[in-house]
């Protein structure tokens, strides 16, 4: 064992006794999802508050407290923390922050540390805590039992599918409004589903939410469909993308978000693909294969659903891989690597050939799998329609909207000629 | 029926009326920020001329918005153009458009694209205002003086701001005004083929659209000749300023005709954006902001008369990158004389006029004792007026600010580019903060944007201190900020507001961009702060209220450098002065001319200026040579020995076939594994070296133009290497590098890892040339039997592989072992020479000369021996840190700053790449390191740009500072 130098400062560690006493703040990354991730927590005993503050002081505190070199993500989520904290709403001698991590070779690994340095001059009272599936933080971690972990698997699926159909339905509602109604009472459903342990009738949750969706009357008007992939924080964080779904649905369109679940399978793979290519952690690689085809049935059992009561299915994950393969290795494993192309060649031959493709300013893996695919998919397709969009605390919001627009109009224009032809 | 279009930019209005096929009426107009207003009349000029029946679309960035709050409708430049473009040019394959704020490129044969300028390159024709500023001429004027020009130099062209760090200096070193103009519209085109087109040629019948490509001759021929496009080829159409609003009038053919009264009226009721963030007031009452001034009139030096005065005198000058500032002071400290004047573009002219100007006041009552010169024109000003001393800024700065505050313990200079703060601590400057290229030129853009709207800075500025709800501006940097500024305009923000937003936005930037305070305690409790910048009271009180301290001020917040010079120069006084007398002051003259150094293979533009008593002063040389003296001592420098053992990994020859390894990234370390590798199973290796031609020749397809300039070099290395005819091109992509077992994990960074995918899909020559493994060498056996599958089609057998690897790992083994060894002889014989090492710590690949610019020489030129981190670190034990230890190379990093903790005579230098994510977590990990052990941390960034000027500054800073704390 060598000697290590330690140059590590001080910090509150999470104590096995203060579940009971402390509030655990969680920063919004995606509004269904993390509803769900509530309850499932709060059932486990956990005091959880998933953050909704989103005024300009959020993206200023960030500033203030995070390298300005920084992805946007993290000042978002430092900058949500800190202004919650600073809220007064919340006793902060009995407030923790949990936050998520992958273990990946991005930068958003590292989210936790440069928390932990922002909040270390004003709040160094505050613990955070890691939730990981790495071994990341031993000390610090959420306690991950197997129970909890099948819960917030169920959760992310459920979320899902609410997502996914609330997406279709939205655009066509024929009265304002009933979309986002039965979105509440399909999050309300399954909150009753888990706090009542119920949650395991999976068919049964899944089908009873597309079927209420199903019902939703609509104007059956034909609308452009707009995919949105990329970096995983502002591709699905209203704070993080300004808004996207909604500008794209005052404009007319139909957002198509992939769903979170193609994310987490994606890490999984990960360490399938490594065992399959490197020859490392065999072992592991093969654990990971049974999660990853355990998963990737009960995603089935939603698409089929799905299609069922006339919706398009959500994508299958091997269908993927085999995008992924045309564009891109597998190989490509950092931040959302290889799954960002992927995703852009399943929506384009699943009829959805616009695309935004929205990454944080200089976010290093988009270099390589965002915009650096884009002349590969144009090849392969040539009414491929991309727009890549950075975001940034200070790039001003026309001209995000402009490029959108640009985009919006080929794809009109491509429509218009698809539809004469 | 009659149709209308109307583009409305971010600095003009057009309009055009269509009836049928004919053009009956096309106008361009500049809004001045006044939008609503000038749509509104030209529409009602449109009524009278034409009448009240139109179908109409707007178009245009700020018509956008408009558009939308008006219920018109709207259709997107970039569409509207293609509409045009399909119509009046159908021969067309390419259009290229400049605007405003945007650049866009439509390709319309062999597969239709439409794009625009990413959010960085923002700026084009403002960016072309702001450069014709900087050269103090009018744009028609610098067009005239480009088509004059000789020669262009290399000028950064990813953004303005990096432009303008380029240009100063030239500016400074009196490179002709003809030459610069004709750099600034090759820079434009160079970012528009390389940011833009991004891999797809631009070629065949190309069309120039929009107001700067139709006005600047000079810009369409650097097109031209950049492009090579014969007469018939470039084709710039009579209406090109007005060709969208051509082509939103076609595509509002497809509209119902409405009543253009009806248009106007609900233009006019448009209420303004909702989309702007708008902060407190500066100041709430006039009472307030008297007691403001009252506390600052206090620190003012005393002042003597020299029209009256007789004695001695000693003299400061700081000739700054937009300013020079002169001054001159008693034996006891009295203001004789002071000047802050505007270089426009001459700094040594000024310099001369206002020393002329000093004593034809003091007649021959006065003595000049001493001179000292600092700031970025410091050697030229030194060698033209023969001053006795020439200071580091911040050494000038520090003394300036002792003599008001004796206690200071917290300095901040803002002056027209750059930002520098400094902490004091025992006496003696304590670390050292300036901004990076990125956020440059804040104190410049208000400057600039007052004098656009027609106004004096202090006029503009004073403008903002009773603004009611000042606008957020941002604050990454001036070309975001130039573009919130428009946002903010289009939205109707009052000019007051946009001015105090300006102040709020440049002190913002100060503290959390290159300060990075996270509480105002970090700064100290006695504040001094100064800089031309300052003296905008608004920018002061902004800095109060951000930081909630109360600051010193002193009057003379400008002349800081110029006055702590001639303290300087008081206190170091010799027994005569060198400075040239009076006589030969009335005959000075000088000339400037520019030549291409031949000294060594970087080919250095140099710029030669000539005195008239047969002295020369040499600038733009990476090295001594240039300017005609000795080398440094190669001997103490390991990036020197690095440099050449590298390559001797090469040995030469091979009937196998020709590789080619592209020498940047992951191969700067590994060439020895793969030239070892490659070299034993036969194959001829082939490497090339970087250069700024070779980043050119690449530029084309480069696919993300923020990414570190490393990566956009290996695209040139690519080309090059295809050229000289290589069979194919290795390089692997390694998610892992090799495990050093002193961190969590031993990644390499995303960009490292597999900026191979990247190469392969943007450029149409690789493809079965190219082989990128996907490879762990952390487990040979795999690696073995993935790199004979990648490599069987040439032939090769696994055992061979097998063989070859070992062998490859046996050359880098030794690589390592060398440098390392090399690297104890250097601190060896360092320590007996009693110098100074610095550790130049950043990634193996910044060794090559074309990243570090030659950082290497400038540090050994300077006196002090240089080591890097992968040759120290592991002397060091293991660290443990605050973030997450998982990348190979940064884990380096700490351990060096670790080593250099544990010895009192070396310090570091961190070489971060302009974009490197990584180095934004790297940073701050490195500085903590090395200040829990009472170490002074440099960053330095890098970057395209060569200019060394304010490396030079930072450099020589860090040493005076180490040098006082010795």
């Amino acid at each position: 064992m060598k000697k290590f130098c330690d140059y590590t400062d001080k910090y509150p560690v999470w104590k096995k006794g203060m579940k009971k006493t402390y509030k655990i703040l969680v920063p919004n990354m995606l509004p269904h999802h993390f509803d769900l991730l509530e309850t499932a927590l709060r059932k486990q005993g956990y005091d959880i508050e998933i953050l909704s503050n989103d005024s300009r002081r959020v993206i200023d505190e960030g500033l203030k407290h995070v390298h300005n070199d920084t992805c946007y993500p993290c000042l978002c989520v430092v900058g949500q923390y800190i202004d919650a904290l600073k809220s007064g709403k919340y006793d902060v001698s009995k407030t923790a922050l949990l936050i998520t991590q992958t273990g990946g070779g991005c930068r958003a690994s590292n989210y936790l540390s440069l928390v932990r340095k922002a909040l270390a001059v004003e709040f160094p009272q505050v613990p955070i805590l890691s939730l990981n599936f790495s071994g990341l933080e031993k000390h610090n971690s959420l306690p991950m039992p197997m129970k909890l972990f099948v819960l917030l698997a169920y959760c992310i699926l459920y979320g899902d599918t609410i997502m996914w159909c609330y997406n279709q339905v939205k655009p066509y509602e024929a009265t304002e409004g009933e979309a986002d109604r039965t979105r509440e009472k399909m999050l309300e459903y399954v909150r009753r589903a888990i706090n009542e342990n119920k949650y395991k009738r999976y068919e049964e949750i899944n089908e009873n939410i597309i079927k209420s969706f199903a019902l939703v009357k609509r104007t059956g008007e034909k609308k452009i469909k707009v995919g949105i992939v990329g970096e995983i924080y502002v591709k699905y964080s209203t704070l993080g993308n300004n808004n996207l779904e909604k500008m794209l649905l005052s404009e007319g369109c139909e957002p198509v978000v992939p769903t979170l679940m193609d994310f987490i399978l994606y890490t999984v793979l990960g360490k399938v693909n490594d065992a399959r290519m490197y020859g490392t952690g065999k072992a592991t690689g093969f654990v990971y294969k049974v999660v990853y085809d355990k998963i990737r049935k009960m995603q089935k059992v939603i698409a089929e659903l799905l299609s069922k009561y006339g919706f398009n299915p959500i994508h299958d994950m091997e269908h993927l891989r085999a995008c992924a393969d045309k564009v891109i290795n597998q190989g490509v494993k950092m931040g959302e690597g290889w799954l960002i192309p992927a995703e852009m060649a399943a929506l384009y031959e699943c009829g959805v050939p616009n695309i935004v493709c929205a990454q944080p300013f200089g976010c290093l893996p988009n270099h390589i799998v965002g915009k650096g695919t884009i002349r590969t998919l144009k090849k392969m397709h040539e009414d491929i329609n991309i727009v890549a969009i950075d975001y940034d605390p200070s790039s001003s919001g026309v001209n995000q909207e402009n490029r959108i627009k640009l985009m919006l109009s080929a794809a009109r224009l491509n429509d218009r000629l698809g539809s004469a032809s | 029926m009659k149709v209308l279009g109307v583009d409305v930019g971010s600095t003009t209005v057009k309009a055009a009326v269509i009836d049928g096929e004919k053009i009956l009426y096309t106008s361009y107009l500049r809004h001045y920020a006044k939008v609503k207003e000038t749509v509104i009349a030209e529409l009602n000029k449109l009524k009278e001329m034409f009448g009240d029946e139109f179908s109409v679309a707007f178009t245009g960035s700020a018509g956008m918005g408009l558009a939308q709050r008006s219920d018109v409708p709207f259709v997107q430049e970039v569409q509207a153009a293609f509409i045009a473009l399909k119509k009046y040019y159908p021969s067309a394959d390419v259009a290229v458009e400049l605007g405003g704020e945007d650049a866009k490129i439509i390709f319309i044969t062999g597969g239709t694209e439409q794009r625009m300028n990413g959010s960085c390159a923002g700026g084009t024709g403002a960016f072309i205002d702001q450069m014709a500023s900087l050269l103090d001429l009018s744009v028609e004027e610098m067009d005239e003086y480009a088509l004059r020009a000789q020669k262009t130099y290399p000028i950064a062209s990813r953004c303005g701001v990096f432009a303008k760090s380029d240009i100063q200096p030239l500016i400074n070193q009196g490179a002709s005004k003809e030459d610069i103009s004709a750099s600034i519209f090759q820079a434009v085109v160079d970012q528009t083929v390389a940011g833009l087109a991004q891999g797809r040629k631009i070629k065949g019948n190309v069309v120039f659209l929009g107001g700067p490509l139709h006005f600047f001759k000079a810009l369409g021929k650097a097109f031209r000749g950049t492009l090579k496009l014969g007469d018939e080829q470039a084709i710039f159409p009579e209406n090109a300023p007005c060709f969208m609003s051509i082509g939103a009038a076609l595509y509002a053919k497809t509209l119902k005709p409405q009543k253009l009264g009806d248009v106007i009226k609900r233009v006019e009721k448009a209420r303004a954006g909702d989309g702007i963030v708008k902060g407190k007031p500066l100041f709430s009452s006039k009472e307030e902001y008297e007691e403001f001034l009252a506390r600052h009139s206090a620190a003012a030096p005393a002042e003597e008369d020299a029209t009256s005065y007789v004695g001695d005198c000693y003299i400061g000058i700081d000739s700054g990158s937009t300013t020079s500032k002169m001054v001159a002071i008693t034996p006891d400290r009295k203001l004789l004389y002071k000047s802050y004047t505007e270089n426009n573009g001459k700094p040594l002219d000024i310099v001369i006029e206002k020393l002329k100007h000093f004593y034809s006041l003091c007649g021959d009552r006065v003595k000049v004792r001493g001179c000292a010169v600092t700031g970025y024109g410091e050697e030229l000003i030194r060698s033209a007026v023969c001053a006795d001393f020439g200071i580091v800024e911040t050494v000038a700065h520090f003394k300036a600010a002792l003599y008001f505050r004796p206690d200071v313990d917290f300095i901040i200079d803002i002056g027209g580019q750059d930002i520098k703060c400094f902490k004091i601590k025992n006496g003696a400057i304590d670390s050292i903060m300036l901004n990076e290229a990125c956020s440059s030129g804040c104190g410049s853009f208000i400057q600039t944007f007052a004098k656009a709207m027609g106004m004096k800075i202090d006029e503009f500025a004073k403008l903002g201190l009773f603004a009611a709800s000042p606008v957020e501006l941002g604050s990454r940097c001036t070309v975001f900020m130039n573009s919130s500024v428009k946002q903010a305009q289009k939205e109707g923000m009052s000019r007051e507001d946009i001015s105090a937003g300006l102040s709020s936005s440049i002190v913002k930037n100060a503290i959390y961009k290159v300060i990075r305070a996270k509480s105002p305690d970090e700064l100290g409790n006695n504040i001094v702060v100064q800089g031309g910048t300052f003296l905008n009271d608004a920018v002061l009180r902004a800095f109060e209220i951000e930081t909630g301290k109360q600051v010193i001020r002193p009057s003379i917040a400008g002349l800081m450098g110029a006055f702590g010079a001639a303290l300087y120069a008081l206190d170091n006084a010799k027994e005569k002065s060198s400075m040239i007398d009076r006589k030969s002051l009335e005959e000075f003259s000088y000339t400037s001319k520019s030549a291409v150094c031949n000294g060594c293979t970087s080919h250095c533009n140099i710029n030669i200026v000539s005195f008239n008593n047969s002295r020369k002063y040499i600038s733009g040389n990476k090295c001594e040579r240039g300017a005609g003296m000795k080398p440094s001592d190669n001997d103490l420098n390991i990036y020197a020995y690095k440099q050449k053992r590298l390559l001797e990994c090469i040995r030469g020859g091979g009937t196998r076939g020709k590789v080619g390894l592209p020498m940047q990234l992951l191969m700067y370390e590994q060439l020895p594994l793969w030239a070892g590798f490659f070299e034993s199973l036969g194959f001829e290796v082939l490497t090339v070296r970087s250069s700024r031609e070779l980043y050119f020749k690449g530029q084309h397809t480069v696919a993300s133009d923020t990414v570190c300039y490393p990566a956009k070099l290996i695209h040139g290395h690519v080309e090059s290497l295809l050229d000289l005819g290589a069979d194919f091109i290795f390089l692997p992509c390694e998610s892992y590098n090799l495990d050093e077992k002193a961190s969590t994990n031993h990644y390499n960074c995303p960009v490292v890892a597999y900026y191979p995918e990247l190469l392969k899909a943007n450029n149409d020559r690789l493809g079965d040339n190219f082989v990128k493994p996907y490879i762990d060498l952390n487990h040979r056996a795999n690696a073995v039997k993935v790199l004979f599958g990648a490599l069987k089609k040439f032939g090769v057998k696994e055992h061979e592989i097998k063989k070859a690897l070992g062998r490859g790992f046996e050359m880098l083994e030794k690589y390592h072992a060398d440098v390392k060894a090399k690297a104890i002889e250097i601190s060896e014989r360092a320590e007996k020479e009693n110098k100074r090492i610095i550790v130049l710590a950043g990634r193996p690949y910044h060794l090559d000369p074309e990243i570090n610019h030659g950082i290497d020489k400038l540090l050994t030129s300077l006196g002090v021996a240089v080591l890097s981190e992968d040759a120290v670190y592991d002397r060091s034990d293991p660290v443990k840190v605050n973030v997450l230890n998982q990348w190979t190379y940064h884990s380096r990093l700490y351990r060096a700053a670790d080593f250099v903790s544990r010895h009192k005579n070396i310090d570091l230098v961190q070489l971060v790449s302009f974009g490197c994510g990584l180095d934004a977590i790297t940073a701050d990990e490195v500085r903590s390191i090395l200040e829990k052990n009472g170490k002074l941390y440099t960053q330095i960034k890098i970057d395209e740009i060569n200019n060394l000027g304010v490396v030079k500054i930072r450099l020589r800073s860090m040493l005076a500072a180490l040098e006082e704390s010795r």
